[in-house]
């Protein structure tokens, strides 16, 4: 090849030390080799681009107040998501409630109290590892059986939806809290503990105050990933027809993306509209929240 | 309790937790903070055992009805009809076309993004695209599957290609799921990379090699296992996702074989069937937590040999 003849060595700069310039790295398949690769990046971002601008343009004629005030309805013009988006409100409000402080107790428990070696331990491990990629839909099959055996009559309700989404993102939960306080430094435990503060104390206020950015994003990617997802509340029929606003752990419900599964499957075009417009209302929210995560990661994580 | 004996000794050692447990004067409100932990952690056991209880239960009651061989064998899958059959061979290649279909987009696109973020950019740079990949990684996958329905079935395959299909395809649905991939694959195969060594890429570059061999026989085969368990970890988002498949790809069951045709998946067909109302312990039911048992096998065995591969071809540095 001809960038073997060329091997002039050059000084490497500390911040870019694998480009040495004349290595043929300007010749024919090298930058054949570059362009593709940034034409990849840039389909799949072009490619969610193109979903953005869809949905805005289907969307647009009806991103307006109604689809916040008003209920479904069979007249597209007279339909909005109201009792989609308190239900949504409700169902993420319980997991939050839910998922949060047993995620963070769990990633506890493993990371600073349990002991690594025991092989029960590593079970548990290896064991959020495998729950973290079960399928969503399981987490709805898993909830559907649970109420059934309860008894439940009417699957479809807050505490229901909140427990299969609870379970779906708590290994999300434990899994970041767990990289949030391995980062803290053993120095920071070994301080407090030589000050004479018990292993709990200087948990609750040493190491848990040291990993709360880490602990935040990950909980709000978990959560934003609860708010965007239909399948397992599918499964406790949360299709159906809400008039009403949910009040309660005990109402029935129904949420964003499921209304928004609703409007995409009616015939009408207006429907689609619709369901163009909550999504870009979802989108946008989500992205938000993701973004408040990624930003929460960037700012405030600590480098020790 | 072997946890209990191994709580005195040195305050910090390898393998030993974090914050240690001194003896000393007993806390009894420490005793019962660390049991309620204990229990959260716990939990996790839980819920594993009871996804394996609430899909067997009804399952079992299911096999006891339809011969396990007429499931996994037949090619007819109707279990709605009067004459009902329950072959899942047809959910099966439904899945296997969309699972491949979004392989084919997600790998290149995953990987080859991955590369220029790990190898080619500045870390200016970098630390701008990432963030903007991990952010519309948040997309729901509900409004993938309207984009799927409304604009890459009925405009792109039908208006402008003129392709001869329907109103759904299992190849709109696999594009799409393709990219809703693409974050994934890219996040996790990029972590891998970054993790090389930066002495690797010196020594590379010091033998006169280009960014381009550097990336592709250095950087690559020492990433290998990172990079695998990225796509692994891909095709089992592929197979268990739900909404873009029951939007997009159709709710007819019947073998696919090919990419314009529609399909039902395996979630396709627990999400649909789930639409309608099926008593508990009725066989429409246990059908559902079958097909549901199937599902989770497979992405449990997909996500074993990932683990498996992991150790195997892990190098450490």
């Amino acid at each position: 090849m001809d960038s073997m003849a060329d091997t002039v060595s050059r000084s490497i700069r500390p911040e870019r030390p694998v480009s040495s310039g004349r290595n043929g790295e300007h010749a024919f398949t090298p930058m054949i080799f570059l362009i593709a690769l940034w034409l990849c990046l840039v389909i799949a971002v072009g490619v969610l681009l193109t979903l953005i601008v869809t949905i805005v343009v289907q969307g647009a004629d009806r991103l307006d107040g109604r689809l916040l005030t008003e209920y479904p309805a069979s007249s597209p013009d007279r339909a909005g998501a109201r009792p989609a988006i308190l239900g949504s409100a409700w169902v993420i409000g319980a997991t939050a409630a839910l998922s949060v402080p047993l995620g963070v107790a769990a990633a506890l428990h493993l990371e600073e109290f349990a002991n690594k070696g025991n092989r029960l331990n590593r079970f548990v491990e290896l064991n959020v590892q495998n729950l973290a990629a079960v399928p969503s839909i399981v987490y709805g099959l898993l909830a559907l059986a649970f109420l059934s055996l309860l008894g439940v009559q009417n699957k479809n309700i807050v505490i229901g939806g909140a427990l299969a989404l609870s379970l779906l993102i708590l290994p999300v939960i434990i899994i970041a809290t767990r990289e949030a306080l391995r980062s803290v430094p053993m120095e920071i435990r070994q301080g407090s503990l030589a000050l004479g503060a018990s292993a709990w104390q200087t948990v609750w206020h040493n190491t848990l105050p040291a990993a709360v950015p880490g602990i935040a994003t990950g909980a709000i990617l978990g959560l934003s990933r609860a708010l965007g997802e239909a399948a397992p509340l599918l499964l406790l029929g949360a299709l159906v027809f809400v008039s009403f606003d949910p009040n309660g752990l005990l109402s029935g419900f129904t949420t964003m993306p499921i209304q928004i599964f609703n409007w995409t499957g009616r015939p009408q075009l207006e429907f689609r509209e619709l369901a163009a417009a909550a999504s870009v209302l979802l989108v946008v929210l989500l992205l938000l929240m993701n973004t408040l995560a990624i930003f929460i990661r960037n700012r405030y994580q600590k480098r020790w | 309790m072997t946890m209990l004996a191994s709580r005195s000794g040195p305050a910090i050692s390898p393998g030993r937790s974090a914050t240690s447990h001194f003896v000393g004067r007993p806390r009894h409100g420490e005793t019962a903070i660390k049991l309620v932990l204990r229990l959260a952690a716990a939990l996790t056991v839980v819920t594993t055992a009871g996804i394996l209880l609430a899909l067997a239960i009804p399952s079992i009651a299911f096999f006891a009805e339809i011969p396990l061989t007429e499931f996994l064998a037949g090619t007819r899958w109707a279990p709605r009809f009067a004459d009902a059959s329950f072959g899942v061979i047809p959910l099966l290649t439904a899945t296997a076309w969309t699972t491949g279909i979004a392989l084919l987009i997600a790998v290149p696109l995953g990987l080859g993004a991955a590369v220029l973020l790990s190898e080619y950019v500045r870390p200016r740079v970098r630390k701008l695209l990432k963030p903007l990949l991990e952010v519309l990684a948040g997309v729901p996958t509900v409004v993938y599957g309207f984009f799927a329905l409304q604009f890459v079935q009925a405009t792109v395959l039908r208006e402008w290609l003129q392709l001869d299909t329907a109103a759904f395809s299992v190849l709109a649905a696999g594009l799409v799921m393709g990219v809703m991939i693409v974050p994934t694959v890219a996040s996790i195969a990029e972590d891998a990379m970054s993790a090389v060594p930066q002495a690797l890429r010196q020594g590379s570059a010091a033998l006169g090699a280009n960014r381009m061999q550097t990336s592709v026989r250095v950087v690559f085969p020492a990433a290998l296992s990172g990079i695998v368990a990225a796509i692994v970890l891909g095709i089992s988002r592929a197979v268990g996702e739900t909404m873009i498949v029951a939007i997009a790809a159709g709710s007819q069951a019947r073998i696919v074989t090919g990419a314009l045709e529609q399909g039902q998946t395996m979630t396709g067909f627990i999400a649909n069937a789930a639409l309608g109302d099926s008593r508990v312990g009725s066989l429409e039911y246990d059908t559902l937590f079958a097909v549901g048992l199937l599902l989770f096998l497979i992405t449990l065995l997909i996500n074993f040999i990932s683990i498996r591969f992991v150790r195997r071809f892990r190098e450490a540095y």
